[in-house]
C-alpha cells in the first residue's frame, strides 16, 4: 500500500517550494481596496445591519414583529400606497420617456439641446425639484391660475398635497432614469436594420413595432426596473407635495423613528429593502437586463 | 554616451553593439484548466546584431515568446539568457530592452518629445542632454520638429516612427517589435519595411521582430524562425526557408507550394527517386527513406514550366503530364490549375508575355521543373 | 406625411417642456419683487438674493454644506480611487463581493441608510456634528467615484503600462507617470459627483445634522414646513446654477477623455 501512495506524496513535496513563498504583489489589490471596504463596513453597512437586527432581537430573539405585519392595517395600506405609487410613476415615466428617448437618438443638430433639457433637472436636487412643484401646484400656483384663465375651473382646485401631486413630481424626478437606458438601447440598434425593414416594404409603424421596439426592450426593462426600485424608496417628494394621509413606507419608517419605535421601524425597513432587492434579483435574471442595467448605472 | 545609466543586461560576454539572446526549452502554460501550452519547448540562438523574425499564424506562440523576452510573462519552464546571463528573474524595467508595440502604445497625455524622453527621464539623464538625445532620435526616424505635438495629432505612420524613436533613444542593445506595421496600409508598410532595415543597419543592434506577414518576414530578416503550435517549425535565412523547407507546415505557410504524393523507388547520392502519377520524379532529400515508403514532394508554382516552352539552359529533369483545369490571367503572370493523373492538383505560375502562348482549359500538356526545386518533406 | 413627422416632434417637445419648465419657474420666481409667491411676478428685482446673502440663518448652513462637501470630496476621492485601482485586479469572487458592498448605497432606499446611520451614530454621540455628516456622506458619494475611476481604468490600454515598464520605469514610476495621469479625468469626474452628492443630500441630514450641523438642504426643508418664501427660490436657483456648472464640467471632462482615446485608436487603425 505504501508504495502506491508514495508517488502522490512525492509530487506534493516537489510542488511545495513553488507555492510556499508568499507573494506580496498578489496582496496589493486587496490592500488598496481594504481601507474603503473597512470604512464602508464601519460607517455604513454595520450601522444599517445593527438597525435591521432590532426587527428580530427586540426585546429578545423573535419573529413576532414580522408576524404582526400580517394583520397590521396601517402597514398594509402604506405598503399598497407605496407599490401603487411606484407602478403609476413607472408607467408614467415609460409612456413619457420612450418618445423622448427616440427623439434624443433621432435628433441630429437638436440632440445636444435635448440632452441638456433632460440632464438639467437630472442634476438638480430632489428637494429643489419638489419645491418647484409646490410652487406650480399650490392653491395660487401657476397651474391653478392657468386653468382659471382658460375657464376650465371656477375656483382653485386642490392639487398640492394630493396623491396626484406626488405622482406628477415623482414622474418629473425619475423620468431621466427611464430615458437614458432606453436611449442607450436605441443607439445600439444598427441603422441599416431600419433601412432594411423599410426597403422590404415595412411601413414606419410596422418597422417600429417589429424592429425598433423588440430591439430596445433591454433598455425598457432596465429603465423600468431602475425607476421602480428608486420610486419604492421615495421619501422627500411625497412628504413635501403628497397628501397628509397618503403616506408611503419611507414616511411611515421616519415617523416610527421619531417615536423611537425602533423595532417597528427596523421591521418596515427590512420589508422595504427586501422588496427592492427581490425585484432586482428577479429582473437581473432576465436576458439582457443585467447588462443594460450595469451600463446605465455608470 | 555619458549619463546613460547602467546597462542592466550588458555585463555578460559582450560582442558588438547588439545583444545575443538564447532561449532554451522555453515553455509557457497559462494557469487555466486544461490549457494547452502557449509556448512548448522553444530553443533559439539569436546572434549579436541579427535581425531575427518570429513568423507564424495567430496562436503560434510568437507573441508570448516575445512577451517572455521582454519580461511581461514569466516562463513556466526553460531559460532566457541575454549575453549569456539569465534574465528570467529580472523585472522588465531592468532588462534594458527597447520595445515597439503593436498599436505603438504612445502615452496620449505626453507630447512626442516627452514620449521619446520618457526612458531617459527614468534613467536620470539630465534635461539638457535629454533634449539633445531626443532630437537625435527624432532625426533618426525622420520626424525632426514634431516634438511639441501630441500623439493624436500624428498619422499612424508618424506614430509608428515615434514609437521606434522612443524604443531606441536609450541605446538598448536589443529591440523587440510586436507586429509594428500591422495597422498600416500596404504602401506605407512597404516604405517602413525598408526604413526598418536601414535602421537596423545604422544601429547595429539585435532586432527581434514578430509578424504573421510572410512577405514582411522575407523582405526584412536575416533569419526567420517559423512558429507553429508553440514550437519552432524551422529556423533559417529567407532563402533557406523558401527553397528548402524542412516540413510541410513551413512549405505551406511561406509562399505557395504544390504537394505531390509519391512512393520512393530508389536513391542516387542525396537525391531520391519517387514515383508520382506514373512518372519518376527526382527530389532533394537529406535522409534515406526506404524503398516503397509513401512520401510527399513539394515544389513552388513559379518554378514549374510547360515543357514545350523555351529553356535557357539544359532542360529540367522532372516531367509530368497534366490537364489544364483553370486558367487565370493576373497581370504580371498567368496562373494555371492543372490536374495530373487521378486527381493531384498542381498550381503553375508563368510570367505573362506576348510571346508565350496561353493555355486553354481542357488542354493536355507536359510540365517540367528542376530537381533542385523539388524537396521531400 | 408631414403630420406624421410634426406630431411626434410636438409630443417630444411637450414632454421636454414638462421636464424643463418647473426649474425655469423657480429661477423666474427668485427674481420676483413681490413679498409673496406669485407667478408671473409683478416686477423683477434681487430682493430675495439680498435676503439670502444678508441672513446668517441662511449663510451658516451654506458654509456647513460647502465644508462638509469639500471634506467628502477629499475622503471619498482618496478612498474610492485607491479601491477602484485594487478592485480591478481582485480575483472575480472577491471583486463581486467588494463591488456589491461599495455600490449598494445606490440601491438601498435612502430612508433605510439614513435611519441605520442615525441609529449607530447616535450611540457614539456623533449626531449633530459636521464630522458625522462627512462620515455618512462619504459612504453615499463613494459609489460615484469608484464607478467613474473604474470606467476610466478599463479604458486604459494595458500595453501603455507595459510600454512604460519596458522603457525602464519602475512599477511606482509607471503608476505616477502613466496610470494616474490617464485616469485623472475619471478621478475628477468622480470628485465632482461626490461634491454634488453631499451638497444636495437631505435624508441623512434630516436625521443626523441635529442642531449643530444644519446643512443648506436641511435649512430649506425646515423653512418649507412653515412658509413658501421666495428666498428658497433664490437659494434653489443658486444651487441649480452651481450643480449645473459642476455637472456640465464633469460631462465635458468625460467627453474629452473619450475623444482623446478614440483619436489615438482611430489613427492607429
Amino acid at each position: 500500500m505504501s508504495e502506491v501512495v508514495q508517488p502522490a506524496s512525492l509530487a506534493l513535496a516537489v510542488s511545495r517550494p513553488k507555492t510556499s513563498p508568499f507573494d506580496w504583489r498578489r496582496a496589493v489589490p486587496l490592500l488598496l481596496a481594504a481601507p474603503l471596504l473597512i470604512y464602508m463596513l464601519v460607517f455604513y453597512a454595520l450601522p444599517v445591519v445593527a438597525m435591521l437586527l432590532r426587527s428580530v432581537n427586540d426585546p429578545t430573539w423573535t419573529l413576532s414583529h414580522y408576524a404582526t405585519l400580517l394583520d397590521d392595517v396601517v402597514f398594509q395600506k402604506t405598503f399598497w400606497i407605496t407599490i401603487n405609487t411606484s407602478v403609476t410613476v413607472t408607467l408614467g415615466c415609460l409612456i413619457l420617456g420612450y418618445p423622448v428617448a427616440m427623439g434624443l437618438v433621432r435628433a441630429k443638430s437638436m440632440a445636444p439641446f435635448i440632452l441638456v433639457v433632460i440632464l438639467l433637472p437630472f442634476w438638480t436636487s430632489v428637494l429643489v425639484r419638489s419645491y418647484a412643484w409646490m410652487v406650480l401646484l399650490g392653491r395660487h400656483g401657476l397651474v391653478n391660475e392657468a386653468l382659471l384663465a382658460l375657464g376650465m375651473i371656477d375656483r382653485p382646485i386642490r392639487i398640492l398635497n394630493t396623491p396626484l401631486a406626488t405622482q406628477i413630481a415623482m414622474i418629473h424626478i425619475l423620468l431621466p432614469y427611464m430615458i437614458l437606458p432606453i436611449a442607450n438601447a436605441l443607439r445600439q440598434i444598427d441603422p441599416s436594420l431600419i433601412r432594411a425593414a423599410s426597403g422590404l416594404g415595412s411601413t414606419p409603424f410596422m418597422t417600429f413595432r417589429q424592429v425598433i421596439l423588440p430591439l430596445s426592450m433591454s433598455g425598457v426593462a432596465a429603465g423600468t426596473l431602475l425607476t421602480f426600485v428608486l420610486a419604492l424608496g421615495f421619501y422627500i417628494t411625497p412628504a413635501m407635495v403628497g397628501g397628509p394621509r397618503d403616506i408611503t413606507l419611507s414616511m411611515l419608517i421616519a415617523q416610527q423613528v421619531d417615536q423611537l419605535n425602533w423595532a417597528y421601524a427596523a421591521t418596515l425597513s427590512a420589508v422595504l429593502l427586501a422588496t427592492a432587492l427581490a425585484i432586482l434579483a428577479v429582473a437581473r435574471k432576465l436576458p439582457g437586463v443585467g447588462n443594460a442595467f450595469r451600463t446605465s448605472m455608470r | 554616451m555619458t549619463g546613460m545609466g547602467t546597462n542592466g543586461a550588458g555585463s555578460g560576454p559582450v560582442s558588438g553593439r547588439g545583444a545575443s539572446v538564447t532561449l532554451s526549452n522555453l515553455e509557457k502554460t497559462y494557469d487555466r484548466a486544461n490549457a494547452a501550452k502557449a509556448v512548448d519547448g522553444v530553443s533559439l540562438d539569436i546572434r549579436s546584431g541579427e535581425f531575427l523574425t518570429m513568423l507564424g499564424p495567430s496562436g503560434s506562440g510568437k507573441t508570448t515568446t516575445l512577451m517572455m523576452i521582454a519580461g511581461f510573462e514569466t516562463p513556466t519552464a526553460g531559460d532566457i539568457a541575454i549575453d549569456g546571463k539569465s534574465v528570467v528573474a529580472m523585472p522588465p524595467y531592468r532588462r534594458n530592452i527597447g520595445m515597439v508595440f503593436q498599436n505603438y502604445a504612445l502615452f496620449p497625455h505626453l507630447t512626442v518629445e516627452e514620449n521619446v524622453g520618457f526612458p531617459l527621464k527614468q534613467r536620470g539623464v539630465p534635461k539638457a542632454e535629454r533634449a539633445k538625445l531626443v532630437a537625435e532620435a527624432l532625426e533618426l526616424v525622420h520626424l525632426p520638429g514634431y516634438g511639441a505635438r501630441y500623439p493624436r495629432q500624428l498619422s499612424g505612420g508618424q506614430q509608428q516612427r515615434v514609437a521606434v524613436a522612443r524604443a531606441v533613444v536609450f541605446r538598448p542593445r536589443l529591440l523587440l517589435m510586436d507586429e509594428p506595421l500591422g495597422a498600416l496600409d500596404k504602401q506605407l508598410r512597404e516604405n517602413l519595411q525598408l526604413e526598418m532595415r536601414r535602421l537596423h543597419a545604422d544601429l547595429g543592434i539585435t532586432f527581434i521582430y514578430v509578424t504573421h506577414d510572410q512577405e514582411e518576414a522575407l523582405t526584412m530578416s536575416d533569419r526567420i524562425a517559423v512558429m507553429n503550435d508553440g514550437k519552432v517549425a524551422q529556423v533559417g535565412s529567407p532563402e533557406d526557408l523558401y527553397d528548402r523547407p524542412d516540413n510541410r507546415f513551413v512549405a505551406g505557410f511561406i509562399g505557395e507550394s504544390n504537394f505531390l504524393p509519391a512512393v520512393v523507388r530508389g536513391m542516387e547520392d542525396n537525391i531520391v527517386i519517387a514515383e508520382c502519377e506514373g512518372a519518376l520524379i527526382r527530389a532533394l532529400c537529406p535522409g534515406r527513406p526506404a524503398s516503397g515508403e509513401k512520401v510527399t514532394l513539394t515544389t513552388r508554382p513559379e518554378r514549374l514550366r510547360f515543357a514545350d516552352g523555351v529553356w535557357a539552359g539544359t532542360p529540367p529533369q522532372n516531367r509530368l503530364s497534366v490537364t489544364v483545369t483553370e486558367a487565370v490571367f493576373a497581370g504580371e503572370r498567368c496562373r494555371y490549375m492543372l490536374q495530373a493523373g487521378d486527381g493531384t492538383s498542381i498550381v503553375l505560375k508563368e510570367p505573362s508575355s506576348a510571346t508565350i502562348r496561353r493555355r486553354a482549359v481542357g488542354e493536355r500538356a507536359e510540365i517540367a521543373w528542376s530537381v533542385a526545386d523539388t524537396i521531400l518533406v | 406625411m408631414m403630420l406624421g413627422r410634426i406630431l411626434p416632434a410636438s409630443i417630444v417637445g411637450l414632454i421636454l417642456f414638462f421636464l424643463a419648465f418647473p426649474i425655469v419657474v423657480v429661477a423666474i420666481v427668485s427674481f420676483s419683487s413681490a413679498t409673496y409667491l406669485t407667478f408671473p411676478p409683478p416686477a423683477f428685482g434681487l430682493r430675495w438674493y439680498e435676503a439670502y446673502f444678508s441672513n446668517p440663518d441662511w449663510l451658516k448652513p451654506t458654509w456647513v454644506s460647502l465644508w462638509v462637501a469639500a471634506a467628502v470630496v477629499v475622503l471619498a476621492t482618496f478612498l474610492g480611487t485607491l479601491a477602484a485601482l485594487g478592485i480591478a485586479r481582485l480575483p472575480k469572487g472577491l471583486r463581486i463581493v467588494a463591488a456589491s458592498l461599495i455600490l449598494s448605497p445606490l440601491i438601498v432606499p435612502g430612508i433605510v441608510v439614513a435611519i441605520g446611520i442615525y441609529y449607530a451614530y447616535a450611540r457614539y454621540g456623533l449626531v449633530g456634528t459636521p464630522i458625522a455628516m462627512v462620515l455618512a456622506h462619504t459612504c453615499l458619494a463613494v459609489p460615484f467615484v469608484v464607478t467613474s475611476v473604474t470606467a476610466s481604468l478599463s479604458g486604459i490600454d494595458p500595453r501603455l503600462e507595459q510600454a512604460a515598464l519596458s522603457l525602464g520605469a519602475t512599477p511606482g514610476a509607471t503608476f505616477f507617470q502613466v496610470t494616474l495621469p490617464l485616469i485623472q479625468p475619471g478621478v475628477l469626474v468622480g470628485a465632482l459627483f461626490a461634491f454634488i452628492t453631499s451638497f444636495d443630500e437631505l435624508i441623512v441630514a434630516l436625521f443626523i445634522s441635529g442642531t449643530g450641523a444644519v446643512t443648506l438642504p436641511r435649512r430649506m426643508w425646515d423653512d418649507l414646513r412653515f412658509q413658501i418664501d421666495p428666498t428658497i427660490a433664490a437659494v434653489s436657483t443658486l444651487t441649480i446654477v452651481l450643480t449645473a456648472a459642476l455637472m456640465g464640467a464633469a460631462h465635458l471632462l468625460r467627453k474629452r477623455a473619450e475623444r482623446n482615446r478614440t483619436a489615438i485608436s482611430s489613427a492607429a487603425a
